[in-house]
């Protein structure tokens, strides 16, 4: 028989099958490397990215909760110049496409670091992180405010030809209208969800387990909610969509690819499973075989409501 | 580093909610070394849902020994494996100890359950280095010396050994063990730690410590467990892939 086609297109973006690894889950990629072969996935998200290094949060950063965790890490990263020094030149050894995410705390900053980037032919395409629940300034602020998020998606797209993907919060009341301030600004794609504004306490010395008292909550207990926000999207703005939330296997892939996702993002389960990648793409293939599906890509938005 | 579904060959409780836990890993046995650790899926389900890292207490031809005391659920589904169950494991995980160097003796100072990675560092460094264990708890329920050497022992109430916490028991130990070239081996809570630094700058000796924080992936993706770092203010070091061993110099506890 036939193999069954997993490739896909998000945009101008062909990827060749939907199983990206999402942002702050694969680190620049060496670690990931030990457990599975780079060149197999659809794509890789880089930990998002400021201009200038950032230190990250103090600990405690970590906390797990019911089917999921909290995480506070306060993007903690190398920044852009050691980014290009460091880390391009080890992942330009893969063939497979480089997402570079962005995090800034001013418009500014986020068009200053897609200028510099955008030199880089390693980097496919970029995704924006206007929602990260960590970061006192900017962050969730932004990806709370529809002007906010039109004004940044049109400042990135002004200064590079690469596809640009705007990673929406789910922090809001409608998210779909963020897609779609994202689309009349010409942004290529959505990916949703970034993680939710949660907390959790000690009981006995009544503080909260987290230093920065809030952390974004990931995991399978958010699964739900991420289906439910991509199908809002899907049924509301005419955007491809990168699904992200909970996924654990090959099953949860599907759901979200129903629900009107393009292409996902594996997140907390690598930290579980760094092979998870790879077990699930193989259930993709075997799923598509038995099902008769000779293309993946027919399943997006292919829900019956 | 293996993903590995190992077999669980026995439990044995030590004494009050303190485990032993076999495993058989020949792949794991024969490459880990002590200060390194494990991190550990409990269960299949998602609950637990993230891995729960151990410190390799022990190896022995294909296996791996594993300490650990009933701490929340995760730990509590550990201490009820049994002979044939797998188990899935990570690892070898970060930087152990340096059992190289300078010095003929090895002063290992343990609170509670740090004990846990020495039986295997007592193993590596055999006849080769001489050993001292000064091991502390709050009562004698608390002291374990499973796997370990030459011992004095403290106690919070004074049930078992001297009364006073391990850091005051190696203090009165000290000048005695100076006229020796020493190294200090320490782990334990953070409190006995911070002890313990304040110690190795007072009679300027050299220390290295295992250390513990939070940690989702525990191989230096997740960027969960950041520890400060003397020669870099401005950047955390991560316990999972530049420690858990440090040497007492380059962090702050
Ligand atoms: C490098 C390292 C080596 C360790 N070695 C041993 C060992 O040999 N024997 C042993 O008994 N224990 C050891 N621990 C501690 C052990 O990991 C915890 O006891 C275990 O996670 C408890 O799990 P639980 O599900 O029973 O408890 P729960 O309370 O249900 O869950 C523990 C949760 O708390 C988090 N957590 C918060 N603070 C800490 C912290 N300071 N340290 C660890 N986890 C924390 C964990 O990430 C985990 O998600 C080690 C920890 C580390 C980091
Ligand atoms: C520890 C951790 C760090 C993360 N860091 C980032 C980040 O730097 N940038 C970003 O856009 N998203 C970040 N995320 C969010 C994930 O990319 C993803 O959107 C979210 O975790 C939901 O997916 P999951 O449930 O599969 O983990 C992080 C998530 C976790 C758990
Ligand atoms: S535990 Fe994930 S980076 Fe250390």
């Amino acid at each position: 028989m036939k193999k069954a086609d997993l490739s896909v297109q998000v945009g101008p973006l062909k990827f060749r099958n939907p199983v990206l690894l999402a942002s702050g889950t694969v680190g620049y990629g060496s670690e990931m490397s030990e457990f599975i072969d780079l060149n197999l996935i659809g794509g890789i998200v880089t930990k998002s990215l400021s201009l200038k290094p950032r230190k990250g949060n103090p600990p405690q950063r970590i906390v797990e909760t019911p089917a999921g965790m909290l995480n506070a890490i306060g993007l903690q990263n190398v920044g852009v110049e050691e980014f290009i020094k460091e880390k391009i030149p080890f992942l330009k050894k893969f063939d497979v496409p480089l997402i570079c995410n962005i995090a800034a705390s001013t418009y500014e900053e986020y068009v200053e670091c897609t200028k510099i980037l955008t030199q880089e032919d390693a980097i496919t395409a970029f995704e924006i992180n206007v929602s990260c629940p960590n970061v006192k300034e900017g962050g969730l602020q932004f990806g709370n405010d529809v002007k906010a998020v039109g004004k940044i998606t049109a400042g990135v797209k002004a200064v590079t030809n690469k596809p640009v993907i705007m990673k929406l919060s789910p922090n809001v009341s409608y998210i779909s209208l963020f897609a779609k301030v994202v689309k009349e600004e010409g942004g290529d794609a959505v990916s949703a969800i970034n993680t939710l504004v949660g907390t959790a306490f000690n009981i006995i010395t009544r503080k909260p387990k987290i230093y920065n008292v809030n952390g974004g909550l990931s995991g399978p207990a958010i699964k739900p909610i991420a289906l439910a926000k991509v199908l809002e999207i899907r049924q509301s703005v005419d955007i491809p969509i990168i699904g992200i939330g909970g996924i654990m296997n090959w099953q949860d892939v599907i759901e979200f690819i129903i629900a009107g996702s393009s292409a996902i993002q594996l997140g907390t389960v690598n930290f579980i499973d760094p092979a998870a990648a790879t077990t699930i793409i193989k259930g993709l293939e075997d799923f598509c075989m038995k099902q008769g599906i000779e293309k993946i890509s027919e399943l997006t938005g292919s829900f019956i409501i | 580093m293996f993903i590995i579904k190992a077999l669980v060959e026995k439990v044995i409780e030590l004494k009050n909610h303190i485990f032993i836990l076999k495993i058989f890993s020949p792949e794991i046995a024969s490459i880990i070394n002590p200060g390194e650790f494990l991190n550990v899926k409990v269960s299949d389900s998602n609950y637990p849902l993230l891995r729960r890292p151990f410190s390799i207490c022990d190896a022995e031809g294909d296996f791996i020994f594993l300490m650990f005391n009933i701490f929340g659920e995760g730990t509590k589904i550990l201490a009820h494996k049994h002979k044939g169950d797998l188990i899935d494991i990570l690892g070898p995980l970060g930087k152990g100890f340096n059992l190289l160097g300078d010095f003929d003796t090895a002063i290992l100072v343990a609170g509670g359950l740090g004990v846990a990675p020495f039986p295997y560092f007592i193993r590596k460094i055999g006849k080769s280095k001489e050993i001292h264990s000064f091991i502390g708890g709050k009562t004698d329920k608390d002291i374990i010396t499973y796997g370990m050497k030459n011992i004095t022992i403290s106690t919070d109430d004074g049930s078992l050994g001297i009364r006073g916490n391990v850091v005051e028991l190696l203090e009165q130990n000290v000048e005695n063990l100076k006229s020796k070239r020493i190294k200090i081996f320490g782990c334990g809570p953070n409190a006995m730690l911070r002890e313990l630094r304040e110690l190795s700058i007072k009679h300027n000796l050299n220390c290295e410590v295992s250390t513990e924080c939070a940690m989702a992936c525990g191989f230096g993706i997740c960027q969960g467990c950041p520890i400060e770092s003397v020669n870099h203010p401005d950047k955390y070091l991560l316990v999972c892939k530049d420690g858990p061993v440090f040497n007492m110099r380059d962090i702050v506890i």
